[in-house]
């Protein structure tokens, strides 16, 4: 765990509860992330996933606890991790080129307006937006800003990419349109992403690990889905891969069942479970695990 | 169609201040020596100023169209303290207005800065702001007049509390409103806190920050004319009042429409100035 790229050791956050006392949103949580890797986060909805985005970002801060990458514990907002709001995020009041152009130029403040712009235009173009550069947010559609949400981001070029719910607000075209892009120009950049979706098939197409949140309040990280996909994947033949479907229905098993109930499961007799090292499993796979710390 | 609603508009217009002028110039030259229609009280004092100068009673349209003639072709003579020309008088108010205006501004926006961005500062000043804005902006005359001894300084003085008020509150509400994601943007970006203030904040809250300067100078407008009227000396508050002690109503029906006409400017300059900052989300 110390070895890997992000370490996240242990961390919790509370937030005060409303008739007084302390909300636990989850506490003690601790999960590895290695350089290069997609990871998608599954959870139902306010089991703590954007809290736990915001505190990789350093936009929040654990209660306790600590989030370590490359060596050091994280210190607030960094230009190395560039964040895609749920909510796009775009400045209403400035272009999309204006809106690519300020993060470029607040990664290189040094640089020339020209060449702040020229590099900004590169980013646009990559997503496809070349020729809407003067456009302001209103006039997008909602693929469009979301579009100019990641090539904000990776305008950048950021280490990490911390992405939350970045296609949930899209129609199936575009989001699958989008899927290729962001996992392409990831692998060609080798990102190392974190990225939140309810989607499970979206997870499965994009992600090296699949992280599956338990329920709030005190979620935890019930287990980590290997996915056993080969790297380079086409969306068109992912379902055709013998693993897909184990993969898919273990997911949504956890989702619709286990989720709710994993308190139970791990008090089942015989149950293994580490919160330190939440298990890995690969459904479909041969097993490597022991069938007990599996899904029963 | 927009353009021949708009015609259509100004045609109805036009017709309505037909009808009215006319009405005006009836009931004014009709009515039996014109001593009937008018307010008894007000005839009283028309009595009393008959007896020295011999005034008429209430002016019609071509006479007030007659004098805004005669000060508008000649708007900027100086004959005298008490006898200088309308435009000279309405430059006084402006004057006024734009420097207690403007340095309402100076105080107002980054103090109601500090006020959005500090809940605790927000809560603190809270009551005072509460206590100070219902006042009217002419009860600190007195107070003006006696620490300033200078009427012209304490009614800028005046203007400045009045614009202040709007400003301030608009401000602090604008840029305590700011979007979080916008916030969390330029935190995740690393920008520094002045930049954040004028790349983020600035442009966000603008669009409330130049409402609450639209309400001030409203305001300021509406105050200027009352104060110079309590401090005389010049503007277009002491020409009013001045005609009214010469019970020149041609002059003060002229002023009166001259006030609308220079409010109505300034008006519309911040809404102009409004449109351009506004952002569509
Ligand atoms: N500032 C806050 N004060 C109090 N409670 C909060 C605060 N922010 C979040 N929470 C609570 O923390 C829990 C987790 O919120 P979070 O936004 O992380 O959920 P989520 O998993 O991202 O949900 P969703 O899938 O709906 O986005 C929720 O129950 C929410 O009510
Ligand atoms: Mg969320």
């Amino acid at each position: 765990m110390a070895s890997s790229y992000i370490s996240i050791e242990g961390i919790a956050r509370r937030f005060p509860a409303p008739e007084g006392g302390k909300t636990t949103i989850f506490e003690d949580l601790w999960f590895g992330m290695d350089r290069g890797e997609f990871v998608c986060v599954i959870g139902h909805s306010g089991c703590g996933k954007t809290t736990v985005l915001n505190i990789l970002a350093g936009l929040d801060e654990p209660t306790e606890g600590a989030v370590i990458i490359d060596g050091k514990a994280i210190e607030g907002p960094s230009l190395d991790r560039a964040v895609i709001f749920q909510s796009h995020g775009l400045l209403p009041w400035r272009t999309v080129l204006g809106n690519v152009a300020y993060a470029v130029a607040s990664k290189w403040r040094d640089w020339p307006k020209a060449k702040v712009e020229e590099h900004a235009r590169k980013a646009i173009a990559t997503v496809g937006l070349a020729g809407a550069e003067m456009k302001k947010p209103s006039q997008l559609s909602g693929g469009m800003k979301q579009r100019v949400g990641i090539a904000r981001a990776l305008s950048i070029e950021p280490k990490i990419m911390l992405m939350d719910e970045p296609f949930s607000a899209l129609d199936a075209l575009t989001r699958g349109t989008l899927q290729d892009e962001v996992r392409g120009l990831c692998r060609t950049t080798g990102q190392t992403v974190f990225m939140i979706t309810h989607d499970v098939d979206e997870a499965i197409y994009l992600a090296d690990k699949i992280v599956l949140m338990t329920n709030g309040p005190d979620a935890r990280i019930a287990e980590i889905v290997v996915n056993p996909l080969p790297a380079d994947r086409s969306r068109h033949d992912v379902h055709k891969h013998p693993a897909f479907y184990p993969v898919r229905n273990h997911i949504i098993d956890f989702l619709v069942t286990r989720s709710k109930s994993f308190a139970a499961e791990l008090a089942t007799p015989g149950k293994v479970w580490n919160r330190r090292s939440p298990p890995l499993v690969t459904p479909g796979a041969p097993d490597p695990t022991p069938p007990l710390a599996r899904a029963v | 169609m927009t353009r021949s609603i708009g015609l259509r508009a100004l045609v109805l217009s036009l017709v309505i201040l037909t009808i009215f002028l006319a009405a005006w110039h009836v009931a004014v030259s009709g009515g039996g020596g014109g001593g009937q229609t008018v307010d008894p009280e007000y005839a009283k004092l028309v009595g009393a100023a008959a007896a020295t100068g011999g005034q008429t009673p209430m002016p019609g349209p071509i006479d007030v169209g007659r004098t805004i003639w005669k000060h508008l072709s000649d708007p900027f003579y100086v004959r005298g303290t008490n006898d200088m020309g309308i435009g000279i008088q309405l430059a006084y108010s402006l004057a006024r207005v734009l420097l207690g205006f403007g340095i309402a501004v100076a105080v107002a926006v980054p103090l109601g800065f500090l006020i959005g961005m500090s809940p605790l500062v927000y809560r603190a000043l809270d009551p005072f702001i509460q206590v100070m804005k219902p006042i009217s902006p002419l009860a600190w005359m007195p107070l003006a007049l006696y620490t300033i001894k200078d009427s012209s300084l304490s009614s800028i003085f005046v203007i400045f509390i009045c614009s202040l008020w709007p400003m301030l509150i608009n401000t602090a509400f604008g840029v305590a409103s700011v979007r979080k994601d916008w916030l969390n943007v330029a935190r995740t970006l690393e920008v520094g806190p002045v930049r954040k203030a004028f790349t983020v904040i600035l442009p966000a809250a603008a669009p409330t920050i130049l409402t609450g300067m639209r309400i001030s100078v409203g305001i300021a407008w509406l105050v200027i004319v009352a104060a110079e009227m309590l401090v005389g000396g010049t503007g277009i508050g002491y020409f009013v009042w001045n005609q009214w002690n010469n019970l020149s109503l041609t002059d003060i029906i002229t002023a009166i429409l001259l006030i609308g006409l220079v409010g109505m400017v300034l008006d519309q300059i911040l809404a102009r100035l409004t449109r351009l900052v506004t952002y569509q989300e």
